[in-house]
């Protein structure tokens, strides 16, 4: 297991950042994560020192970005066991990933009265896309039911299955609740009756080992910047043929390998007809850095670990009589309130003490029909927050009842 | 230093309003003006409505979903501008964004109003302290048009 008061020294922002003339605590891991040093080098690194474009020129330098550009590449297909690097898309994020696999995939393969399932609790970017296939194609959004405690269950997700049923899109822990899916299960079931399964991995792969072939999902998404990588860069992940199968929504530079006058365009193979446009080329190299330096960690100890926490966490909120989880057995985020705060009051409290935590629908915006809450408190732990940090956010939890005193601080 | 300075009463003066707040609730009458204030980067979710008799304002009502700050202010708001004219409504508005955004202000002018004058060390508050006064003076200005 790794020291984490040394894994600490790696962070700069753990280093001197103050909020509010206080230390920063940051426990919104879900919203992204702060960057070590090695990630912000390595970005620094391309900017200062090999700077230019990839696939594009016949010079020493661009070889150079290409042998970068394309080793991020090899390093995102290790991390995750696909089976080709040519199954790995760079996108600019989870968001633009499940963009692409609705509208490249979602949209020429379903048909009028075709079936989609979802859940409530998922993020924003795992329903409004497929909203708008589904009003495209004549297909049919359809949810899940969750059972009593928000968990996604095999049983549930045997019971929504209709033989209408085309698509399963799935968050694999969910950005509230952070319960794990059981998608293992859910692929081999959901592939007896000839279903591709799409998972949102944003909440999962940064914090747990991600095996897609063992996993057998169709299509896998996720963000760097929420495993200590830069913003604006994420992975689509798709079994190659699928990825054959669906069609790129950007054209241009570099996705098309001829076209004539005529129109006639020959696009690329996957990955490169989905990277049409220079690409985000610094923050592939900074996530390429990310995953090494998570990878040196080990997932299996950053899941331990955080999982400690989040019991510590759980264990010390159940002491006081304020607090009411909503999530006391799952994963990921807890979410939870002070009882008589509203969120946000609770928030600007934390925010006083120079600890981060978010306020809100965490763009879950209909998990509120589930939870009987309109909005809740999340704090998301990653591998360098510590249980000091934890007892520092309970000590304001016990304040609850003096919320204002953050805004006369 | 005002009497009112001390945070004591100044939270004090919030918590009141949220707990019991002024002139909440809408009214179905056609003779209102009504605007939606939703937060694009939180939870406060406002609807304002301004009943006018020719220059004085002469109701103010919200409802919806908003935190401590947003629904006291809002109260605030409500109890300043009935019974002013537009014209002194628009004085007491541009004084408070001055005191959020920390400019010159009159005290006197803002009443209860001054408990907000620490927004500015929370920056994030700043939409919640003036959400309900934006919504007020959007429906004035369009009233003008």
């Amino acid at each position: 297991m790794f020291d984490v008061l040394k894994v600490r020294k790696d962070f700069p922002m753990l280093n001197g950042k103050t909020m509010q003339g206080k230390p920063l605590i940051y426990l919104d891991n879900g919203a992204t994560t702060l960057k070590p040093k090695v990630v912000i080098e390595s970005v620094c690194d391309y900017l200062s020192q090999y700077s230019g474009n990839a696939h594009r020129g016949d010079y020493d330098l661009s070889h150079e970005v290409d042998e970068q550009y394309e080793n991020a590449r090899m390093i995102v297909k290790n991390f995750i066991n696909a089976k080709k690097v040519e199954e790995i898309v760079f996108t600019s994020g989870s968001t633009d990933s499940l963009n692409m696999v609705a509208y490249g995939y979602g949209r020429t393969h379903l048909t009028q009265g075709d079936e989609i399932l979802i859940t409530v609790a998922e993020h924003a970017s795992n329903i409004l896309p497929w909203f708008e296939v589904a009003k495209e194609t004549g297909a049919i959004v359809k949810y899940i039911p969750l059972d009593e405690k928000g968990r996604l269950t095999l049983e549930n997700v045997k019971n929504a299955i209709t033989e209408h049923t085309k698509i399963i899109s799935i968050a694999q822990v969910t950005n509230v609740l952070g319960h794990k899916a059981p998608l293992k299960d859910i692929c081999t079931y959901a592939h007896e009756h000839h279903i591709t399964v799409v998972c949102d991995g944003a909440q999962s792969v940064p914090h747990q080992l991600t095996d897609v072939q063992d996993l057998g999902v169709d299509f896998l998404v996720f963000s760097g910047h929420k495993m200590c990588g830069p913003t604006g860069v994420g992975v689509l992940y798709g079994k190659y043929d699928l990825l054959c199968e669906t069609s790129p929504l950007r054209l241009g530079g570099g996705s098309n390998s001829r076209f004539n006058s005529c129109g006639i365009v020959t696009l690329k193979n996957p990955p490169y007809k989905f990277e049409a446009g220079t690409p985000n080329i610094e923050g592939v190299i900074g996530l390429g850095s990310a995953i090494i330096y998570l990878s040196h960690l080990g997932m299996n100890d950053i899941e331990a670990y955080e999982q400690e926490l989040r019991e510590y966490c759980i264990s010390k909120m159940k002491e006081l009589d304020n607090v009411e989880i909503y999530n006391e057995d799952s994963t990921g985020a807890i979410a939870f309130n002070i009882k008589g705060v509203f969120s946000q009051d609770g928030a600007s409290l934390f925010n006083s003490y120079g600890i981060a935590v978010r306020a809100g629908q965490h763009c879950a915006k209909i998990l509120d029909e589930f939870l009987g809450v309109t909005n809740t408190l999340r704090v998301s732990f990653y591998f360098y927050n510590t249980k000091e940090e934890i007892d520092q956010l309970i000590e304001v939890c016990k304040k609850g009842d003096d919320f204002l005193d953050a805004f006369f601080g | 230093m005002h009497s009112l300075d001390e945070p004591r009463i100044l939270r004090g003066i919030i918590m009141d309003h949220y707990d019991n707040p002024r002139n909440r609730g809408l009214v179905d009458d056609e003779s209102y003006t009504k605007v939606n204030m939703n937060s694009d980067t939180c939870i406060d979710n406002l609807d304002i409505q301004v009943k006018m008799n020719g220059d004085i304002i002469e109701d103010v009502r919200y409802d919806g979903e908003a935190c401590a700050i947003c629904t006291s202010s809002t109260s605030i708001m409500s109890e300043l501008m009935i019974g002013k004219t537009k014209e002194e409504a628009l004085k007491i508005f541009d004084n408070y964004m001055n005191m959020i955004y920390e400019k010159d202000y009159d005290e006197d002018l803002l009443e209860e109003a001054i408990a907000f004058k620490n927004t500015h060390k929370q920056a994030n508050r700043i939409k919640c302290a003036t959400l309900g006064w934006n919504g007020f003076i959007k429906i004035i200005k369009e009233g003008e048009e």
